[in-house]
């Protein structure tokens, strides 16, 4: 399997094809449902944006609370298309990267494409074993949210398929 | 003779019924995805297949959740008629899932409200159901319901008239829409019969079942086999990277109904279906 590292660029994308796995590493942030839609709304409104999103890559996830000396808990990836109303204001400004599970909407796909970014598949429900790819966490925005704040991610040889590009 | 049972062994049940559900895969599923993944031919599901059984191994010696999605706590009370409870039973209920969700450290998923949506930081309340039976026991079913399979589960009310085969296509094509997002390959519970709600709760029932095994009444059984062989044709496979296994099972159950409808729900559960029960 292919290594990948971490920011993406326009020239790893472009070397992906479609369906292959590849083992990612580097920074990634999460996002899930509510994150999404404050990032959104600040999007919108001209809002101050907590974080930069210019390369990056957003694995939908919302981990269990990590217990004393783990870095994280379980962390599998969430249905992705719950997030495809507010992707591709996100694409716009900047993303270029997205982890998750199951399929997007023509609308994501269509814009993924235009943007020149990248939507992988991982294994859903293996939140236990994908956890040990992860090497730091910590949360760096809307801390409120619990396990639905934004975190920032260092993952190593976190498995990948490239499904949209 | 009457027998009282004091609310904290229930609590202590409660706890260690979510914690195992949450932490050890069942024993059916491990089995039946390990002779998937001798079934499957594509390197992309074996793959699928070998992280997925090395996630429940993982889980089980860390004691950590198999899924981040530890899920909304469902649990069924069948409570003999026999059987006084000193205390409070659904408070007892409540903080047996507090405790498995605090000192396990599993996600806590559940708003206050659904259209505030607040996180309630503790994953309570709990969905309680009870039922009154013969006897001075108590069996204490569980369920932690993740979402992502939950989203994608369906009912239709069909006419009685309408043939089997339709029941069969409209199974079928839910499993076809929810594609890969209820973390396949799935277990499907079904529930025919009886009026909206008995259809849904038997279709929930329905996934206690030990895969392998099939309803006592030959025609659902067969309705069984051919639905789970219809769905693996849809070769949505393991994670949703296409092959042989969409589904390790399909589990019917029945009952009674009115002469003028024919309810159908579909229950589909991930596979990491978290399910223990124990009696007291």
């Amino acid at each position: 399997m292919r290594k990948i590292f971490l920011p993406l660029t326009k020239d790893i994308i472009k070397s992906l094809k479609q369906g292959e796995m590849v083992l990612l590493s580097g920074l990634v942030l999460t996002a899930r449902d509510a994150a999404h839609k404050r990032l959104f709304d600040a999007l919108k409104s001209g809002k101050k944006f907590p974080v930069s999103l210019k390369g990056e890559t957003i694995y939908y996830t919302g981990p269990t609370p990590n217990r004393n000396g783990e870095v994280i808990g379980s962390c599998g990836p969430t249905t992705s298309s719950r997030m495809d109303p507010f992707t591709p204001l996100l694409l716009k400004h900047g993303l270029v990267g997205m982890i998750g599970k199951g399929e997007r909407s023509k609308k994501v796909s269509l814009a993924i494409k235009k943007y020149g970014a990248v939507y992988f598949i991982t294994i859903g429900g293996a939140g236990a074993y994908l956890s040990e790819k992860v090497k730091t966490a910590e949360v760096i925005a809307y801390k409120d949210l619990g396990p639905e704040a934004i975190y920032r991610l260092t993952v190593e040889d976190f498995p990948a398929i490239a499904e949209v590009l | 003779m009457i027998k009282i049972v004091d609310s904290k062994l229930i609590t202590g049940a409660v706890k260690d019924l979510f914690i195992k559900a949450n932490t050890c895969l069942r024993p059916d599923i491990l089995s039946a995805l390990k002779s998937a993944r001798k079934n499957e031919t594509r390197p992309k599901a074996r793959y699928a297949l070998e992280v997925i059984i090395k996630n429940a191994l993982i889980a089980k010696k860390k004691k950590l959740a198999i899924c981040q999605d530890t899920g909304m706590a469902v649990v069924y009370l069948k409570i003999g008629q026999s059987l006084a409870v000193k205390g409070d039973l659904k408070k007892a209920v409540s903080n047996g899932v507090a405790l498995a969700y605090k000192e396990s450290y599993f996600r806590n998923s559940i708003v206050n409200d659904p259209l505030i949506r607040k996180n309630t930081n503790t994953n309570l309340p709990p969905i309680i159901y009870t039922d009154i039976v013969p006897g001075n026991k108590i069996n204490i079913k569980v369920v932690a319901k993740g979402f992502g399979c939950e989203n994608v589960s369906k009912i239709r009310m069909f006419r009685p008239t309408d043939p089997v085969s339709s029941i069969e296509e409209f199974i079928v094509d839910t499993v076809k829409d929810a594609g890969s997002r209820p973390c396949p390959p799935i277990y499907i519970g079904i529930g025919i019969g009886g009026t909206l709600d008995k259809a849904v709760a038997l279709s929930r029932e329905a996934i206690f079942r030990p895969l392998g095994r099939h309803n006592k009444d030959k025609h659902v059984a067969e309705l069984e086999r051919s639905v789970l062989k219809k769905v693996n044709n849809l070769k949505i496979g393991p994670a949703g990277i296409r092959g042989k296994t969409t589904a390790l099972g399909v589990s019917i159950l029945t009952y009674p109904t009115h002469i003028a409808g024919l309810p159908v729900a579909v229950n589909i559960s991930c596979h990491a279906t978290r399910t223990q029960e124990a009696t007291i």
